[in-house]
Parts: structure tokens; sequence; C-alpha cells
């Protein structure tokens, strides 16, 4: 199921195995679940009166009852400065619901493990402060993708798209001294640097309208990979033309409407859409070559 | 049952680089991960990777730096092997495309880092770990090598034989966090263990969450010693509210480090005269402690760091990263003020003891990256010296389980004639609460040894413990467990250590494994638990916790990173020796075997350690 469309069914493939037990004590969880959220709620009254913060989280899970339709669950947590939505979301789970379920890291914006869709956008949660969010602040899943628990999405896609554009440094022409490098240009070093700087959070492929209609769209994320490589001096240029081929396919960079959402959400700031635009140049120069 | 030849724990630099050389030596991988490969934390190491590349520089000048380093505490064959496949290493990670920062001559550039006589440090911006993994994981895909992620590997299958060294190792079991099954994975040829620190036992950490040590408990629970595990890294320069590490590159490239009275405490205060603020790490963790205890520090927490005067260009150029961080994780804007660090848990120089080709005592299991012990880093590591760790002996441990034909290694390991009794006066009993559950490796079936069964057998004794935890409906929740051991921890066992801390450590330590017996997971699905996930792995910061803490308790002197109190020397008569622990079924036994400072041309005499 995915965020959009909430009112598709769910699979709920519960286990067949040890079901009565398992039916039983899903019940008795749910009613001490219920003890639990009383207590939370008196526990939230005492600190909505000092500082806290208001969470709004999105809460699905196809196998546990009361879960298995999508709603949206109200947390209060003690305000610290400097606090971001992923600390919001820890301390959440922690101290108030251990089922709480998010995909979480480094806490400092490189494993690129925790993009959700905070109040309306595609963000990492790490490097959100709360303080600049409106309240109550809103964490969904990242839209355009298989929900599988709460705010946890399937990247599979995500990882099969960037697989496509052979993601790795491929030359023909390694030096023949053992300890000999390839020689970079400072300058060509500096014009790949920001498309190096890719996580692989999949904001920008969750933000991104054609690649929500198009699945077969290789995305910015991975348009960006290329871009890394069909621009690095060191490949050589049978290589580029490869890498051209695979840019320039019916699902490749000419799909792009420019609509810069990618160039707009992506945390490390890459400027997705200009490398986009300057490897359809790119395609132009090289398919005038053959003229 | 899954089956591979060679079933590589860990996605990260290490376990990559592991992978690929296996690949290349024929052999028939997987990658077996709780995270996808690239978000494992190397992508978070920052200042870059030491290697003796240019004129002027040397292998043999590396090795010294390293050993002195360590402060005579790494063993000789281990450090010499690190420094001269090094240089390939990084030539071979640039020859992957690796976008290292250049000179204006297209080579790779280099800079100074703190301990080193030759500025021998080769970086990528302040961002060299980030594209160290993603060039790995790029070629890792290029050879098709097959990885299971988000899937846990949980425990180690191992045979029961009463020796740990008569101990093979067949596989693994794992618990795949989506669908919440568990399974067993059979190695032909061998596993190995690349699965990074263990910095959630602390509190304020730069480790990621995923930082668990799992590891090294797995390792430690089969029968395999854990090694100088006392040996903690306190990084200086860590942001006070995170954690997020501000790279050693800062201070590499002129950063200054200023007390509150804007005093410029390492020369100032004579804790560095020749070095200043790129003395080792240890000595400038335990100079900005000192200056905040004496009632110098910036609200009585955190000393400055003050890159200002390097200019605009130089910091966009070389540490551009350090900026954001700075800015996202404390509001500080580090091109007009100075940044607030202090202290923070960073690296585990001890590990997995493994020999130079990444064996350890049981065969077909390896270890290599942080979470073994050759041990290269003694009791301090230098900055630098951690990423060429991973590819060098990533890639050898690779390559022996793959069955490629290596030179014997020298280093020793398991309870050799070579190694002494020893003792430590613990306030309680350590280890296992029941030794008589089914925690320990023989439980009764008889020495099985044929592979099949052995992993079998402990798919079942897996799947029975996530039944349990998911049948149990009350008790105590693993967070708050682990929220208290990381308090105690912080609080006894950090930079400077006593022994009564240690020993209030210890009693906290067992407190947590007391009330983890009773410990329960509230959600019931199978899908995506990540309450289950994180209650496994808590029992594992218990388990290396301990480890820790009994080392740092056992070794009374002080040396490199491990200070004490009530010894204010490093005491060479008596401990130039390495400390091991090993679980023996739920009862700690601690020995040592003795360091080798013998090298291949020469001897490292111990001498006094100064910057």
């Amino acid at each position: 199921m995915s965020t959009q469309v909430p009112e598709t069914e769910t699979e709920a493939e519960a286990e067949t195995e040890g079901k009565p037990h398992q039916e039983r004590r899903l019940a008795e969880k749910e009613e001490r679940r219920e003890a639990a959220d009383r207590e939370r709620v008196a526990r939230e009254e005492i600190e909505a009166a000092d500082d806290s913060v208001h969470l709004k989280v999105f809460r699905y899970d196809p196998e546990v009852e009361g879960k298995q339709e999508p709603r949206f669950d109200d947390f209060h947590v003690p305000f610290k400065k400097g606090m971001t939505v992923l600390d919001a979301l820890m301390y959440a789970r922690d101290h108030y619901d251990s089922s709480l379920t998010f995909r979480h890291s480094c806490r400092q914006a490189i494993c690129g493990s925790d993009a959700m869709f905070v109040n309306g956008s595609q963000r990492l949660c790490c490097k959100t402060q709360m303080v600049d969010l409106e309240e109550p602040v809103r964490v969904e899943p990242l839209p355009h993708q298989e929900v599988v628990k709460d705010l946890v999405v399937d990247m599979q896609h995500f990882y099969d798209q960037m697989e496509s554009v052979e993601p790795y440094f491929q030359t023909n022409e390694t030096p023949d001294g053992e300890l000999e490098e390839q020689r970079q240009s400072r300058e060509n070093r500096e014009k790949i640097k920001m498309s190096t700087r890719c996580i692989w959070c999949g904001a920008c492929m969750s933000s991104c309208n054609i690649a929500a209609g198009d699945n077969q769209y290789l995305g910015p994320a991975a348009i960006n990979k290329a871009y890394q490589f069909y621009m690095d001096e060191r490949e050589g240029e049978d290589m580029q033309e490869h890498r051209m081929r695979i840019l320039e396919q019916e699902h490749g960079v000419w799909r792009c409407q420019t609509q810069f959402s990618c160039t707009e959400v992506c945390p490390k700031d890459i400027p997705l859409t200009e490398h986009i635009q300057e490897l359809k140049r790119e395609a132009v120069k090289s398919n005038l070559k053959f003229w | 049952m899954h089956e591979h030849d060679v079933i590589v724990v860990g996605g990260g630099g290490a376990g990559l680089r592991a992978a690929i050389a296996a690949s290349e030596e024929g052999a028939d991988t997987a990658i077996v991960s709780k995270l996808h490969p690239v978000r494992s934390h190397t992508g978070a190491a920052e200042g870059g990777i030491n290697a003796a590349l240019r004129e002027g520089d040397s292998w043999q000048d590396h090795a010294y730096d390293t050993m002195k380093g360590s402060d005579f505490l790494g063993d000789a064959p281990a450090i010499e092997t690190l420094v001269k496949d090094a240089p390939e290493e990084v030539i071979n990670l640039e020859h992957w495309g690796m976008p290292f920062s250049r000179e204006d001559d297209g080579r790779v550039s280099q800079r100074p880092f703190g301990g080193l006589s030759f500025p021998r440090t080769t970086y990528a911006g302040a961002e060299t770990g980030h594209h160290l993994l993603h060039t790995m994981y790029q070629q890792a895909m290029k050879h098709g090598i097959q990885v299971y992620d988000e899937w846990h590997v949980s425990e180690l299958a191992v045979t029961d034989h009463e020796d740990p060294s008569d101990r093979r190792c067949h596989g693994i079991v794992a618990y795949d966090v989506k669908t919440g099954t568990v399974e067993g994975f059979k190695a032909n040829r061998g596993v190995i263990l690349a699965t990074g620190g263990p910095g959630q036992v602390y509190e304020h950490t730069t480790n990621a969450v995923s930082n668990t040590g799992d590891g090294y408990a797995m390792a430690y629970r089969a029968g395999v010693p854990l090694e100088d595990m006392e040996f903690v890294q306190f990084h200086p320069t860590t942001l006070p509210s995170t954690g997020v590490l501000i790279s050693e590159g800062v201070r590499g490239e002129g950063g200054i480090l200023y007390n509150e009275k804007g005093e410029r405490f390492m020369f100032e205060h004579g804790y560095a005269n020749n070095e200043g603020e790129l003395a080792s790490r240890d000595v400038v963790a335990r100079a900005e402690l000192t200056e905040v205890n004496q009632g110098r520090g910036v609200e009585d927490e955190y000393v400055h760091l003050d890159m200002r005067h390097l200019g605009e260009e130089r910091i966009l150029d070389r540490l551009e990263n350090i900026l954001h961080l700075a800015e996202d994780f404390e509001g500080v804007d580090g091109l007009v003020e100075p940044m607030p660090v202090k202290p923070g848990q960073h690296y585990e120089m001890g590990g997995i003891e493994t020999d130079e080709n990444g064996e350890t005592c049981i065969e077909g299991l390896y270890a290599a990256g942080e979470c073994a012990c050759v041990s290269v880093h003694g009791s301090n590591r230098l900055g630098g010296n951690a990423l060429p760790e991973l590819i060098v002996f990533g890639k050898r441990a690779g390559h022996h389980a793959a069955g490629k034909d290596m030179k014997e290694a020298e280093i020793t390991t398991g309870y050799t004639d070579e190694c002494e009794p020893g003792d430590v006066d613990s306030p309680v009993e350590p280890g296992a609460v029941d030794t008589k559950s089914g925690d320990v490796a023989a439980d009764g079936s008889g020495e099985l040894t044929d592979p099949q069964a052995v992993v079998e057998r402990t798919v079942e004794h897996e799947r029975d413990r996530v039944q349990t935890f998911l049948d149990k409906d009350e008790g105590v929740q693993h967070a708050a467990i682990r929220e208290d051991l990381q308090d105690s921890m912080t609080a006894n066992v950090n930079v400077f250590r006593n022994e009564e801390g240690l020993k209030t450590a210890l009693e906290d330590i067992r407190e947590a494994r007391e009330r983890y017996q009773d410990v329960y997971v509230d959600d019931p699905s199978r899908t995506f638990n990540t309450d289950l996930l994180h209650t496994m792995e808590t029992r594992n910061l218990i388990d290396l916790a301990e480890a820790i803490t009994l080392g740092a308790l056992a070794r009374e002197e002080f040396r490199g990173a491990h200070w004490r109190q009530e010894y204010q020397e490093r005491r060479d008569d008596e401990w130039l020796k390495h400390t091991l622990l090993r679980w023996n079924d739920g009862t700690p036994e601690l020995f040592y075997k003795p360091v080798i400072l013998e090298g291949e041309n020469k001897t490292y005499e111990p001498t006094v350690r100064s910057y």
C-alpha cells in the first residue's frame, strides 16, 4: 500500500501457524496497549503544560490488529534545544511506544536511512530541527513507495534503478605501474564533486512526479549517479558512449520535465535538475556527432 | 538454508573489501548485514587514509609512528603488514574511481594528521569514508556479490568442542528484519565478521545507532578471546549536543583549540609542547577534559575549535562537510565563529583476536575492521589508520577465507603456551546469569560435527529465542536497560578511570544482565520489528560493556587511551602484554599474551611517548 492511496486494500498475510495463540496474544497486547495509551494521555497532559512538541505519526502494520488500517498517532515529546525530528521519534519510541518503527542509523546525514515525509515535504529527519517546523509535526513515510510498516518504505525499486545505470567506475586504461595513479585534474574532480555526495536516501525519487507515473523512469538519483561517471575524465570516451546509451533510453533523461522538486528536497544540495539538463545537452551533442 | 562459500557479516568498508577479495578468488560470496551496505558507518569517517605514497616518506616511518601511537602495545608483524600493504590498497581505490582530493598535478592529495611524522593522510574532502564506502559498494555490485540486506546476524554456528581452538565455524543464523523469519546460512569455507564498533555501549559517541558490537559479542560467546577491550578511543573533537564527529582534518589543516580564557592550552598548559593540537588523540582528549575539570572550559563543558583563520577558500576546498555538520547539528557557522567540541567515544582499539590473515582461533571464523584486533592500534589508534586497516585486513581475510595460499601468520591466537592466566578483582560474578541455561555452545546434544547439523541446531536455538521474546507479555523493555548501561559506562569507564568507578560499573552491568533475564518485546509483529532487533542488540552491549570494564579494572597502569587514577605510569616491566578475555561458556576467563615488538628488520624499543 502507499500513503498516497490509503483506501487501497492491505495485504494482511498473518502467519497461519499457531494462530489461535497468536490472536489471543495480540488481543491481550492490544488491551495492554490501550491501558498504556491512557497512561500516556495523562503523561502527555502534564508535559504539554511544559515545553513539549507535538508529533502526528503515520502508523501501519499489515499484521497487527488496529494498525492494518493506516492511522495517525499523537505523541507529545519533551523538547530539548537542538532536537531534531529523529530525536523526537526516538524519544517517542523509547518512552511511549516501542513498536514505533522507522529506519535510522548514523544521526548525521550520511547514511541516508531516515528520509521521510515531514509536514508535506521529503526531508532527512536527523537534520531537520523541530523548531523549524509548524506543529503538530506530521511525519509520514516517503510517498510513491510501498509502505512496509509505519515509516518504513520498501527501497528495492530505488536500489534497482540505481543499479540499472551501472553505477561503478569502468575503464580499460588503468596505469601499468602498481603504484601509479590515474591523474585527475582538480577541475574535473570539482566537476563531479556535487554528484558524488548522494547518500541514496530516496528523497528525490519520492518527490518526482514523473517517477510516480512512470515506474521505469531512471529517476534523479540514478541519473545523477550516471552523471558522476559520465563526467569523470578517467573513464574514457568508449565508456561515455556506453553510458549515454543508458541515459538516452526511453525512460532516461528525456523524461525529466524540469520541475526542480528533486533539487528542492535533496538534503545534500546536489543540483540534480541541472545535472539532468546537462546530460540532455550532452545527448544532443553526441547525436549530432553521427550526422 | 542458504549456502555460500564465504559469508561476510557486515557491509561496511572491511566487509565489502573482504567480499570483493573472496569473490576475486573465485569463492561464491555473500554479504549479510542488518543495514543496506551504503548505510554502514564507514560512511561517516571523515579524515582520511594513511599510506606512505610519496618520496620522503616510507613504510618504516609509518610503522614507527603507528607503534609509538599505540604506546608500544601494537604487534610489530600486524603494524608492518598494515603499512606495507596500505599504499597498494589506496592506489587500488583510486583505480576503482574513488574521488580523492587532488593536487595541481592530478595526483591524490595528502595532509598532516595527529601523531604522524609525514603528511601521509590521503583524503576525499572531509567525507573520505563516504567515498570509500560507495566506491567499494559499487565494485561489489560490479562483481555481482549477493547482498542480504536488513538481515540481522544473531549467532554463529560453531561446533561445540571443549577447547575453543578445536571448534569450527560452519555458518551463521540471521533474522530477516522485513519478514521476521530466522534462517541458517551455511558457509563452506569461512565466515568473516566485519560488524564495526561497539560505540552504543556509551551515551556520547560518534558511532551510529547500529554500532552495537554484534560481531564481537557473537565471537566472544562462541569462544574466541576479545583482546585489549579496555582501550577505547575518545575523539577530542565531537559536537557536545549530539556526539557528531568533527574531523581531525580540521586540526590537520591548522585548526586551533582554545579554552574559555582564549588560551591555546595544548601549548600554554604544556600538554604537547611540540605537536600541540596534532598530538595523539588520547593526549588531546585528556587535555580538554583537564581544562574543563580545572574550570577553564566553556560553559563548564567543552572547548573551542577555531578554523576561521584558514580562510573560506581552503575550508570550502578541504573541509566543506565540517561546515555543514557544525551548522546542522550545533547551529554554529564555522566560518564566523569557533566550534564547540568535547571528547566523545569514537573507536574501540581492542576486538576479536585475529592474526594477520584475519583468522581467529576457531577454524573458518575470521574478523576484520574495527571489530577485529590484530593488533595494529595497541592502546591508541592514530587518526587515519582505521580506513587502511579496513581495506588491508578486509582483503587479507577475504583471500584467506576463499582459500588463497598465503604466508603463515606470525601472530598466534587462542590460549597458547605463551599465555599466562590473569585475575581480576570483580565485586560481582561476571558472565552469564545462569550458565546452565541454553546460553552455552555445548547444550548436551553431543559433539556435533556435521556442518549442516551444526547450522540447523543454531537455527533452532535462535528461533526459540525469538519466539520467547515475542511470547513474553510483560517485564522490562530493553530501552530502559540500554539507557542505564550507557549512563553507567559514560560515568565510570570514560577517559579518566579509577577502581571505585570501574567496580560500580561492573555492579551496574550485573544488574543490567539480571534485568535482561526479564526482557520482553512489546511489538507483536513479525514485520520489521525493530523492537525485537534492538532487544537482541542490547544483550550484545551488555557483554561488551563487561569485557571493556573487566579489562580496564585488570590493567593496573596508564597506557595510551587507558588512564588509571591509581597508576599514573606506563609499567613496561609488567604490562607489555595484551589482555585477553574469553567467555568460557559463561564464566569469563582472563589471560595475557606478550606484545610482539620484533619487526622484520628491527625491534621497536619502548620509549617515553611525548608529542
